[in-house]
């Protein structure tokens, strides 16, 4: 439990002891000449506190004190200037009744930990962009089928064999190692290593950073994996001629670069 | 309204009258009891929506589909030059995939006489069927490109650290998926081009060690490419690899929250 700042029990209790109609320490200069003793300057701005200060005056500054009390200056004659047995109604500068105590800002009594973040709404600044990619894809598939048919070749032949047989394109770096090495090593040990390494990278690569310039190695690695896959199969794809011998694409034509 | 009242003997004129009948129409419909049952609060077809924060909240909440998303995301997340939204389109492509390819099953027949002939036939004699035909084509091959680059955008984020490193895991598992999916579907046209490439695939499998010839010959039902493959690998296509990946997917997706969302910024 929190404990609350002496200067806003005594306040509290004159208010309470004004309410019920007990005379409390002045008249309506009470909280004024109660205030400024124990000062200690620290919770409440010292311009809020002599507005507060001013029987009546500067309303607008909402001194916190002057919060639904009889306006003492020209309060009524009957009670001699002391508070009248019922709150008044309606008596703050904006007709409120409830007072405000004190502001307490966050962090002073609680101990925050998360910082609230630069957070926004997913609706609609997220599914905005994630509505306008797909309806870009689709319209890219779309014109693209549109002016380009999915190859339909004769039917299957078992005995007829197609020089050159490719592999789909996205395999055709297997293929094109298999050309090089003996195929233990190119169809099993070089993929297998690759793949394993590639699904345990974050146990391997220890390095917490996420900025570029701390990761060098493991940037510079992926880059030469990555390509290292990219250039066999640019090379299947458009350098393999007859018998998966090597040819340049403009040598035997790229007719048949959309057979995928 | 306000001309109506300054002249109460003039009718309004007929456009302003359609607007109003226009308006009434729209107010009883989504009055009415069976709207607001199928539109939850904070839906932008419910009554009185308004763009508050509340309702903001709301849409994603109360949506079956969106809810996969959080209310809020970190302000760098929505950045399409961060992510430049390859996940995302990697799974719109696997819906767009599921759609064409279900058009695709009621026209075509896995069995060695039937299969490269219903293509034909569907090429020639089904409305919109070669476009649809192209569209799954075209977006299988654009799957597998969005998929490795966002595995290398992940990678060059360094988005797989710690606490992601298991999604990392699952996400090579759906590459994999992804190439399997792509390969599988490669035969299903039972034309040379779909025998031979596969010829060569499956060939390049058998070099595993120990197992290689095994998997080989479950996954051809066969010492080589024949019927009973058609028929394994359609089976494969259309239903068991999609099985798998929905539920890695899952996984995924469900990781990227639990994990704190996407990583970053850099």
């Amino acid at each position: 439990m929190t404990e609350i700042p002496e200067h806003l029990l005594r306040r509290s209790a004159e208010a309470r002891a004004r309410a019920t109609g007990a005379p409390a320490a002045g008249e309506g200069e009470a909280p004024a000449a109660a205030q400024p003793d124990d000062d200690d300057g620290v919770t409440i701005p010292r311009s809020l506190l002599e507005a507060s200060q001013q029987p009546g005056g500067a309303p607008a500054v909402a001194g916190m004190a002057a919060y639904g009390t009889p306006q003492a200056g020209s309060g009524p004659a009957g009670g001699g200037g002391v508070a009248t047995a019922l709150p008044p109604l309606m008596a703050g500068p904006a007709g409120n009744t409830h007072r405000l105590l004190t502001v307490v800002k966050s962090g002073s009594i609680q101990d925050v930990k998360a910082s609230p973040g630069d957070k926004v709404h997913v609706w609609p600044h997220l599914l905005a962009a994630e509505f306008t990619a797909a309806l870009f894809i689709t319209a890219f598939t779309l014109v693209f089928s549109l002016f380009i048919n999915a190859p339909l070749l004769e039917l299957a032949n078992h005995n007829e064999t197609p020089n050159p047989s490719k592999a789909p394109w996205y395999f055709l770096g297997l293929q094109e190692l298999l050309t090089m090495f003996d195929p233990m090593i190119a169809g099993v040990t070089i993929p297998g290593v690759a793949l394993i390494l590639l699904a345990f990278a974050p146990y391997v690569d220890k390095n917490p950073s996420l900025r570029p310039e701390d990761r060098k190695f493991a940037i510079s690695i992926q880059t030469i994996h990555l390509m290292f896959w990219a250039v066999l199969v640019i090379i299947g794809s458009f350098f393999r001629g007859q018998g998966f011998n090597f040819t340049y694409p403009w040598d035997t034509g790229l007719h048949g670069i959309f057979h995928l | 309204m306000a001309n109506t009242l300054e002249s109460p003997d003039t009718k309004p004129k007929l456009p302003q009258r359609l607007q109003n009948a226009q308006q009434q129409a729209a107010d009883w419909m989504q009055d009415s009891q069976f709207w607001t049952s199928i539109f939850r609060p904070g839906s932008i077809f419910r009554k009185g929506y308004t763009d508050s924060p509340r309702n903001r909240s709301y849409v994603i909440m109360n949506s079956v589909l969106y809810h996969l998303h959080p209310v809020k995301v970190k302000r760098h997340a929505v950045k399409v030059s961060y992510t430049l939204c390859l996940g995302g389109l990697s799974f719109f492509l696997f819906i767009l995939l599921t759609i064409t390819g279900i058009f695709l099953m009621f026209f075509y027949r896995p069995t060695d006489t039937a299969a490269w002939l219903d293509i034909e036939s569907l090429h020639t004699q089904v409305a919109f069927g070669l476009l649809v035909r192209n569209m799954h084509r075209w977006a299988a091959h654009l799957m597998v490109i969005t998929v490795f680059l966002h595995m290398a955008r992940v990678f060059y984020h360094g988005a797989y650290k710690a606490p992601r490193e298991f999604n990392w895991v699952v996400g090579v598992m759906l590459l994999q998926l992804t190439l399997l999916l792509a390969f599988t579907g490669y035969l299903l046209p039972w034309d040379q081009l779909a025998l031979w490439a596969v010829t060569v695939g499956t060939n390049m499998m058998g070099f595993t060690p120990v197992f290689g010839e095994q998997v080989r010959f479950v996954l051809l039902g066969g010492q080589q490419i024949g019927a009973e493959t058609l028929l394994r690998w359609y089976v494969l296509h259309v239903l068991m690899l999609p099985f798998v990946i929905v539920i890695f997917m899952a996984i995924h997706f469900w990781r990227v929250r639990k994990d704190g969302g996407i990583s970053g910024p850099l």
